[in-house]
């Protein structure tokens, strides 16, 4: 990653680079803007889902960041909310087609959650905050860096919930074959709840904003 | 300062454009998802009788086991068969068969509007050594709809196999009626006692505290009481309407 970055210096100069790397941690959209939080709480009970869902809001806000910020200029300000949830609303119509058509598993595990895109918060976000007055490159490694921060959260917490909640990883019962299960471990069926995603989320903040004290308010 | 005139203009531009590229992509990406629902359904019917089946075997394997689909009437009667590609009889093929607008018209049957016709499916498996019944169902959980697919031997009494699942019910509780546990409870338990049809329980609190034979009956799930019932209810209500074919096969 770092290597790419060094090559293609003009189009990653250091302003441009901290536009992808900020939402990742000082500025991640969820625990420390505090957006996009239900839909973490809910696809996080398995990694595949999470992963499918965090791709997918990755390519939403890339590309809408671009396709916004392309128009910014012939945008009529007065209509540009509903403009903006149109682009949203169809790319996440598309993104919801391509999964019956290519991942029909997942996207029946992640259900009404694809369509729910479109109420998630970070993009609406970003659109109105960032590329409705940036260039489209700039506004693209946005996209990509705030959906990037969503979905480190989102597979972190799916990583501990299925673990601790199913004792398996990404489908393999890893737990099963470490032999835990014969020295008296259970499950905890509490982690596959959505309470248990909220408090976890809540203990990455706690870490995060322990280690970060700038991000600690008063 | 952008003129109401150009705002109009770019909104209709806008939408035509979201509407061409929307509707293209539907029309290009139809058959792969109405495949992927095809294959589903077809999974499903297999597992019923413990066949799995992977992506790309799953049409074959079915053609090769569901050597007949039989459409059924209310009273028992055979209306439509369909074998070995091709409908014999009549002019319904099971498969096409949409579970959700047989329920509304069954509800439109009790409710005393005698034209309303219901079509019962019926899917026949056959491997070379046993012969299944497989019946789809329909009912109702606590979140949404909860489905399941029951293989039934010769007999037409003891269940060979059930498989359920279900749209959104709660992940640990209601949802472990997709569970391995749960529906392998099923198994060698019969509908009939003693000649009279009972369907199947789910207990809450289990059978063995119950005073209902554990051959009619499973355990419920701890914390998914309404969908359990659910799962009861389904059972019941769907055995019920294939009770009259049940009778003429045995007679």
């Amino acid at each position: 990653m770092s290597q790419e970055v060094k090559t293609k210096e003009p189009l990653f100069s250091p302003k441009n680079r901290k536009l992808l790397t900020a939402p990742l941690g000082k500025n991640n959209p969820i625990t420390v803007q505090v957006l996009g939080i239900c839909s973490a709480l809910a696809v996080t009970v398995k990694l595949e889902p999470a992963f499918v869902m965090a791709i997918s809001v990755i390519a939403v806000l890339s590309l809408g960041n671009v396709v916004i910020s392309l128009l910014r200029n012939q945008i009529p300000p007065r209509i540009r909310i509903i403009v903006q949830l149109v682009v949203i609303a169809s790319l996440v119509i598309l993104v919801d087609q391509i999964l019956k058509a290519f991942a029909y598993d997942v996207s029946k595990q992640l259900s009404v959650f694809v369509g729910l895109i479109i109420t998630n918060c970070i993009i609406m976000g970003r659109f109105e905050a960032f590329a409705m007055a940036n260039k489209p490159w700039p506004s693209f490694l946005d996209g990509l860096g705030n959906g990037s921060g969503y979905g480190l959260i989102l597979i972190i917490v799916a990583f501990f919930r299925e673990l601790l909640g199913s004792g398996t990883i990404w489908g393999y019962p890893v737990l099963e074959k470490l032999g835990i299960y014969s020295v008296g471990y259970e499950n905890n069926g509490l982690m596959i709840l959505p309470p248990m995603a909220l408090i976890t989320v809540g203990i990455i903040i706690w870490v995060q904003r322990f280690k970060n004290r700038e991000l600690i308010e008063d | 300062m952008y003129s109401n005139g150009y705002i109009f203009r770019f909104a209709i531009i806008m939408v035509v454009i979201v509407a061409a590229l929307l509707s293209g992509a539907s029309m290009v990406l139809k058959p792969m998802q109405e495949k992927n629902v095809t294959t589903e359904k077809m999974q499903n019917i297999l597992a019923a009788a413990e066949v799995v089946a992977g992506k790309e075997n799953t049409l074959e394997l079915y053609n090769q086991y569901i050597v007949r689909e039989v459409v059924l009437n209310l009273e028992g009667n055979e209306v439509c068969r369909f074998e070995a590609g091709k409908l014999i009889t009549g002019e319904c093929r099971a498969f096409d068969i949409e579970l959700k607008t047989q329920l509304k018209n069954l509800q439109a049957w009790q409710a005393g509007n005698k034209q309303a016709q219901v079509m019962l499916p019926l899917y026949v498996f056959n491997d070379g050594e046993k012969t299944l019944y497989i019946i789809p169902m329909q009912g109702k959980g606590l979140w949404g709809p909860i489905y399941g697919t029951i293989a039934l031997e010769e007999d037409l009494n003891t269940i060979f196999g059930a498989v359920f699942s279900h749209k959104g019910e709660t992940p640990g509780l209601g949802a472990e009626i997709a569970q391995k546990d749960f529906q392998d409870q099923f198994k060698n338990k019969q509908l009939y006692d003693d000649g009279t049809f009972v369907s199947i329980n789910v207990v809450k609190g289990g059978v063995a505290n119950s005073n209902i034979n554990p051959l009619h009956g499973v355990d419920a799930i701890s914390g998914g009481t309404i969908t359990s019932n659910g799962v009861t209810e389904m059972l019941k209500s769907t055995f019920e309407l294939y009770v009259p074919y049940f009778e003429k096969r045995r007679l």
